[in-house]
C-alpha cells in the first residue's frame, strides 16, 4: 500500500511517501506565489524518487496552513497532530515536540501513542519564529545559514529582546554601531528566540524526551541556544523539516487501513 | 522584489523655510532634533516660532542622521549652528544628536509640539511614527498628564504601510485615499504584525481581493490597535493626531469613525510649518527656548 502526506506550509510544501508499511521518500519545494503548483511539484519530486506514480497513491492526508490549496485531499489533519504523530513514531520516549517553523512556533505535550495532551501556539507574531532569524539575518547582512555556525563561536556578552522583529532590527542595529562582534549579536539573536520558545515549553510542562522539529530545527545556532535555555538534551531528526508531512502519511495509513512494518 | 525601480515606499522628505520671517535680530535661536527610528525632523525656532524646518529618513547611523537633518534645516538660511542659543535631542535616537545640549523625552516634546500647533484646546495626542504607536494626555500648557505606549509589538505602526506600498505598488502618499476607495468596509484583518503584513496581503490578493480592500482591511486592524491604546488611556477633546500617519487620511477617517471623535484638522503647514510629522521636533526647539532663558536667569 502506497500513501502520502501533504504539509502546505508557509515557506515549504513538503511531501512524505509511505510504501509497504515504511517510510520511503520525502519531496519538498517553496511554497512561492501559487502553493498549488509547488505541491504538485514536490509531489513529482518524491514520486520519482520512488519511482511511482501519482496514481498509485491510494491515500493523501493533508496538514498545514494552505490546506484549501492542496491538489487532492483525501483527509485532513492539524499540524499538532501530525507533528505528535510523527515524533513518537521517530522516537518513542518522545513526550514534548517544539517545532519552530518558518512563521509559527508550536509547543506539543503527547502520549506514547502519539495522541496530542496539551499544546500551545505562536501565531501572528513573527518574533517567535523562523521569520525572526530571517529578518535578523538581514539585519546582520549575512545568510541564515551562515550565522548557525558564527554564533558558536559566542561567549554570550550581549544581549537583545525578541518582543518584536521591528525592534529586533533596531536592537541590532545599534549592536552593529556599537561594534559588537558579530558572532556575539548572532548568538543574541538565537537567544532572544529561544527565550521565547523555553517560555511556550514552560507553560505547557517539559516532560522528556525533547524532540525539535521544523525547518529552524535544522539551525545549528538556535538548536545550541534551546539546549542552553531548556537545560536538557534536545533530539533532533534527520530531517526535521519534513515532520509535518511524515505525521500526515501515518494518519494517511491508519485512514486507508495499513499497518506500520 | 518589486521587479521596477520605483520605490512606493519612499515618502517625500523636504526642508521650508517659513516666508517673511527675519532671525538676524532675533532674541533667541533654538533647535530641535527628532531622531526617529524612520525619520528624523529638525526645527529652527527664532524668539519661540518656527523659522524653518526638515524632515527626512533616519540612515543607519542616528549621529549621521542627525547631522544631515540638522544641516538640510540650516540650508539657505545663512544661520550657522554657532548663532544657536540653545539645541534639544528628543525621539528615538535622542541620545546620539551629538550637537544637543540635553534630551527630553518625546512624550513630552510631542505634547508640547502639539499644544504649539493647535493650541492650547490639545487634550489628547495620538502620535503614530514608524515604530511607535503613543497616547499622550496634556494639559492647556502642552504639560504631560499620562500617557501610554506601545512597547512590546510594531503591529499597527507606519513600517507596515511601508511594507504594503511596495506590495501593492501603491506610492505612500496615495494609500489613505486608496483605501477608502470601498464600497464597504471590510473586516480587519486578523494580524497586524509587521514582518506578516506581506504575505497576510498576498493571502488576501490571492482571494480575489482588490488592493483597495485589503488597504482597507489593513488599515482598520492599525486603527483598531490606535483605539484600544486611546481608550485605555482615555480620549478627551481635543484630540490631535501627530507623527508620520497624521498625514494618512485612510487612517485619520477610521479613527474619526470609530473613537467617534473628530481629531483637530490639518494645519496649512506648507505654509507656516506646523507639521504635525514635526510635532517632536517643535516642541523640542520650544524647550530649548525655555531652557536657555532659565540658564539666562541664573
Amino acid at each position: 500500500m502506497i500513501v502520502a502526506g501533504l504539509d502546505m506550509g508557509v515557506q515549504n510544501v513538503k511531501v512524505a511517501i509511505i510504501k509497504d508499511g515504511e517510510p520511503i521518500s520525502y519531496g519538498l519545494v517553496p511554497s512561492g506565489f501559487e502553493p498549488e503548483k509547488a505541491a504538485e511539484q514536490a509531489f513529482k519530486q518524491a514520486l520519482e524518487k520512488a519511482e511511482i506514480a501519482f496514481s498509485d497513491i491510494e491515500h493523501v492526508a493533508v496538514t498545514g496552513v494552505g490546506v484549501e490549496l492542496a491538489p487532492r485531499v483525501d483527509s485532513k489533519l492539524s499540524i499538532i497532530s501530525a507533528d505528535a504523530k510523527a515524533a513518537v513514531y521517530l522516537y518513542p520516549s518522545v513526550r514534548t515536540v517544539i517545532d519552530v517553523g518558518a512563521e509559527e512556533s508550536r509547543v506539543i505535550n503527547c502520549s506514547e501513542k502519539g495522541t496530542v495532551l496539551d499544546f500551545t501556539l505562536n501565531e501572528r507574531c513573527a518574533a517567535g519564529a523562523g521569520a525572526f532569524l530571517e529578518a535578523m539575518a538581514r539585519a546582520l547582512e549575512m545568510k541564515i545559514e551562515d550565522m548557525g555556525m558564527l554564533s558558536l563561536k559566542a561567549a554570550g556578552t550581549v544581549s537583545i529582546s525578541a518582543t518584536c522583529v521591528i525592534f529586533g532590527e533596531s536592537d541590532v542595529v545599534s549592536l552593529i554601531h556599537k561594534q559588537e562582534p558579530k558572532h556575539e549579536i548572532a548568538r543574541a539573536i538565537y537567544d532572544a528566540l529561544a527565550e521565547r520558545i523555553t517560555s511556550m515549553v514552560h507553560r505547557v510542562g517539559l516532560k522528556p524526551d525533547v524532540v525539535l522539529v521544523g525547518g529552524v530545527a535544522k539551525d545549528v545556532g538556535f538548536a545550541a541556544a534551546l539546549k542552553r535555555k531548556l537545560e536538557t538534551e534536545i533530539i533532533i531528526p534527520k530531517n526535521p523539516e519534513f515532520a509535518g508531512a511524515l505525521g500526515a502519511a501515518l494518519y494517511a495509513l491508519e485512514n486507508a487501513g495499513g499497518k506500520l512494518k | 522584489m518589486s521587479g521596477d525601480n520605483v520605490e512606493y515606499w519612499r515618502w517625500r522628505e523636504y526642508r521650508l523655510t517659513v516666508p517673511n520671517k527675519k532671525w538676524e535680530n532675533a532674541e533667541i535661536i533654538t533647535l530641535g532634533v527628532d531622531v526617529g527610528s524612520v525619520s528624523s525632523k529638525a526645527a529652527v525656532m527664532v524668539d519661540g516660532e518656527i523659522y524653518s524646518l526638515s524632515v527626512m529618513r533616519t540612515g543607519s547611523s542616528s549621529p549621521d542622521s542627525a547631522k544631515k537633518v540638522v544641516e538640510w534645516a540650516l540650508e539657505g538660511t545663512g544661520i550657522k549652528l554657532s548663532d544657536i542659543h540653545y539645541i534639544v535631542g528628543t525621539g528615538y535616537g535622542r541620545v546620539n544628536v551629538p550637537m544637543a545640549k540635553s534630551t527630553i523625552t518625546e512624550i513630552a516634546c510631542h505634547a508640547k509640539g502639539a499644544n504649539y500647533i493647535w493650541g492650547p484646546t490639545v487634550r489628547t495626542i495620538l502620535d503614530v511614527g514608524g515604530q511607535d504607536i503613543k497616547v499622550v494626555k496634556c494639559d492647556e500648557k502642552g504639560k504631560v498628564l499620562s500617557f501610554l505606549m506601545n512597547d512590546k509589538c510594531a503591529a499597527g505602526t507606519g513600517r507596515g504601510m511601508e511594507v504594503l506600498a511596495d506590495l501593492l505598488k501603491i506610492p505612500i502618499e496615495e494609500m489613505g485615499a486608496a483605501s477608502l476607495k470601498v464600497e464597504e468596509e471590510p473586516d480587519p484583518v486578523s494580524c497586524t504584525c509587521v514582518a506578516f503584513a506581506r504575505t497576510e496581503a498576498m493571502g488576501l490578493l490571492r482571494r480575489g481581493w482588490s488592493k483597495e480592500k485589503v488597504l482597507a482591511a489593513y488599515m482598520q486592524a492599525m486603527v483598531l490597535r490606535m483605539c484600544n491604546l486611546l481608550e485605555r488611556v482615555g480620549c478627551e477633546k481635543d484630540l490631535a493626531i501627530t507623527g508620520g500617519q497624521s498625514k494618512n487620511i485612510g487612517i485619520v477617517s477610521r479613527v474619526e469613525k470609530i473613537m467617534g471623535v473628530k481629531p483637530l484638522p490639518m494645519p496649512n503647514w506648507e505654509e507656516d510649518g506646523r507639521d504635525p510629522m514635526a510635532a517632536g521636533a517643535i516642541g523640542a526647539a520650544l524647550f530649548a527656548k525655555a531652557l536657555y532663558e532659565k540658564a539666562q536667569k541664573t
